[in-house]
């Protein structure tokens, strides 16, 4: 394995009263696409959310490179190069796409290539440009919120569930996208959709009950049915 | 030229665009369409009140942030230039310190009150906004050494802007060059070039900045942003722009009371400019602080004329009666809100951008 771009060693995450992560360990190696797999519930959200400070981290280390980023506040951690797509998206809803855009642009000013790229990737997004974010459907405000997190070249991006409530077409288009995306940039993404996480993943780590009980290439998964069903209770192949 | 003026930001609405020229080319010309004192008087209001609106929508309707302690700041713009005539005398340097002091502690008192809130969720921070500016008037009320306790300061200003001041013997349009019309330009200059500048700083980076706060707070600070610095930078800059409202209304005014800077119902009067101008957008304030200072000057005369048209039919002179104003005031807002929920502006414009690259 690459060596680790982020790695997270003996995480534990309350919020509130419960108890959610239990010493997480995860390494995501530099370049390609890590899925972060595992059943409802199991703490994947929480694992991503927490990378990025919006939930504090009771124990245990964050690095990302050389920095040890677990203390630090959220914006600290954006301005080290990683990006956040949400489960809902987080676009501004009220703000047009090029609004939504020009924010995620460290200093409001975009670059013409990597625009053109993401026009390429997303038509949508030009097609749409001075149109509300609010206003888009759920695969083009999806799409707005992964161009904004590309807007600019980020070492890292954690994508939570981008093919939710998306219809098979759009998850096609957003694999081909996803394909480009490796090149540009490390990403770590939280999937349900086994065809989609199979298509792209380089690596995968799976969790439950709060813990990684599994990490490695996703090759190897994906051709270990009895694998698949022990860690997730189901066979990738029954999900395409 | 004009992009530059209005930093880009249009009207993009024909009916909006006339409403505004006949606004500000009015208010332009006001003491020579409208040269009695009262008339003069309302419009000077108007002008204070666009400003003072203007600034409230950078918080309110930018931001996100829901402050009741925004005429704290305008009444230390006025009570700024109060103490400083009443105790140092008619002089430009006394004028100048006063309004420097007032501006500088208007944005260290809103620094102060955002860096201790900020952080706290909306209601919270608007209750304390309300704590601290109910403990100003107190203190205005208190220290009546400085302040005139309830009966506020009359002061003289330099010459210039006394009332008797003549500038020349000859009229223009048949009105006086007085020290009267200096102060109101003074007031006209003053509110158009703050206004300009609040219109520069929400259509740039940082206003973009501070609405994607006001949509949400946490997916701007997963982006990268600051936003309780962003926050507190909109709250000094909402403040110093209110400060600098009340330093133009003490001018005109040459009074400073409770009453003109502190009360509450002016706090209230803010709200319901911005919220029927349209939150969000500059020129709401414009159209709502209009509404809304003729309304109040002008609905009780209005009424009067009516319930004399109307005398013989049954109730209407009754409903009519010019006692009743407050009442109509009161139903017109109410039809406002109904039927304009964005504002009068947010209902007229609408969004478009430049043309996709």
């Amino acid at each position: 394995m690459p060596e680790a771009l982020l790695s997270l060693a003996g995480v534990n995450t309350h919020i509130g009263q419960y108890h959610i992560l239990h010493g997480v360990d995860l390494n995501v190696p530099q370049s390609g696409l890590t899925m972060l797999l595992g059943r409802n519930g199991a703490g994947k959200t929480t694992a991503l959310r927490t990378v990025m400070g919006l939930w504090r981290a009771s124990a245990g280390s964050i690095r990302l490179g050389d920095n040890e980023i677990h203390q630090r506040a959220t914006p600290d951690i954006a301005r080290l190069g990683i990006a956040y797509v949400p489960e809902n998206m987080g676009i501004f809803a009220g703000l047009t796409v090029r609004e939504n855009l020009l924010l995620a642009a460290r200093e409001h000013v975009m670059d013409e290539k990597r625009l053109a790229w993401i026009f390429e990737l997303f038509p949508a997004m030009k097609k749409f440009w001075n149109g509300l974010a609010g206003n888009l459907s759920g695969g083009q405000k999806q799409m707005l919120a992964i161009s904004r997190a590309v807007i600019e070249r980020r070492k890292l991006m954690l994508i939570d569930e981008p093919t939710k409530g998306l219809a098979p077409a759009i998850i096609t288009a957003m694999i081909e996208a996803f394909k480009e995306l490796k090149r540009d940039s490390t990403l770590l993404v939280v999937e349900q959709n086994f065809h989609f996480a199979r298509s792209l993943g380089d690596y995968v780590a799976v969790m439950d009950s709060g813990r990684i009980v599994y990490a490695g290439r996703m090759a190897e998964l994906a051709a270990d049915e009895s694998l698949q069903q022990r860690l997730l209770g189901l066979s990738l192949d029954s999900h395409q | 030229m004009l992009t530059t003026v209005l930093s880009g930001d249009f009207p993009r609405s024909r009916w909006l665009a006339a409403l505004l020229v006949t606004v500000v080319a009015g208010l332009a010309a006001a003491p020579f369409i409208f040269p009695g004192t009262r008339s003069l008087d309302v419009a000077a209001r108007i002008l204070v009140f666009i400003l003072l609106a203007a600034s409230y929508d950078l918080l309110l309707g930018y931001t996100g942030i829901v402050s009741f302690a925004h005429t704290m700041f305008f009444g230390i713009g006025g009570y700024g230039v109060g103490i400083a005539m009443s105790k140092l005398g008619p002089t430009w340097s006394s004028l100048a310190a006063g309004s420097a002091i007032s501006l500088a502690l208007a944005v260290a008192l809103a620094f102060l009150v955002g860096l201790l809130s900020l952080r706290v969720k909306t209601i919270f921070f608007a209750m304390i906004t309300l704590a601290v500016a109910s403990f100003f008037q107190i203190l205005a009320s208190q220290l009546s050494d400085f302040t005139g306790g309830e009966d506020g300061l009359n002061y003289k200003l330099p010459e210039l802007f006394l009332p008797g001041t003549k500038f020349a013997e000859a009229t223009l349009f048949g009105v006086e060059l007085s020290g009267r019309l200096f102060s109101y330009y003074v007031l006209f200059a003053g509110s158009l070039a703050l206004f300009l500048v609040l219109l520069r700083v929400v259509n740039s980076p940082f206003g973009r900045v501070l609405l994607s706060i006001r949509e949400n707070e946490f997916r701007s600070e997963a982006i990268g942003y600051r936003t309780v610095a962003y926050r507190a930078v909109a709250n000094c800059l909402g403040a110093a722009v209110a400060a600098a409202a009340g330093i133009l209304y003490a001018i005109w005014l040459r009074y400073t009371g409770p009453d003109t800077t502190l009360s509450f119902n002016i706090m209230i009067d803010i709200l319901l400019m911005v919220v029927i101008g349209g939150m969000g957008t500059m020129y709401g304030s414009v159209i709502g602080a209009t509404l809304f200072v003729v309304a109040q000057n002008y609905l009780q005369d209005l009424m009067k004329l009516a319930s004399n048209a109307t005398k013989g039919i049954a109730l209407l002179p009754d409903l009519l009666h010019p006692d009743r104003w407050l009442l109509w005031l009161g139903v017109l807002f109410v039809v406002c809100v109904y039927y304009f929920p964005a504002g009068i502006v947010g209902r007229l414009r609408t969004r478009k951008a430049p043309p996709a690259p």
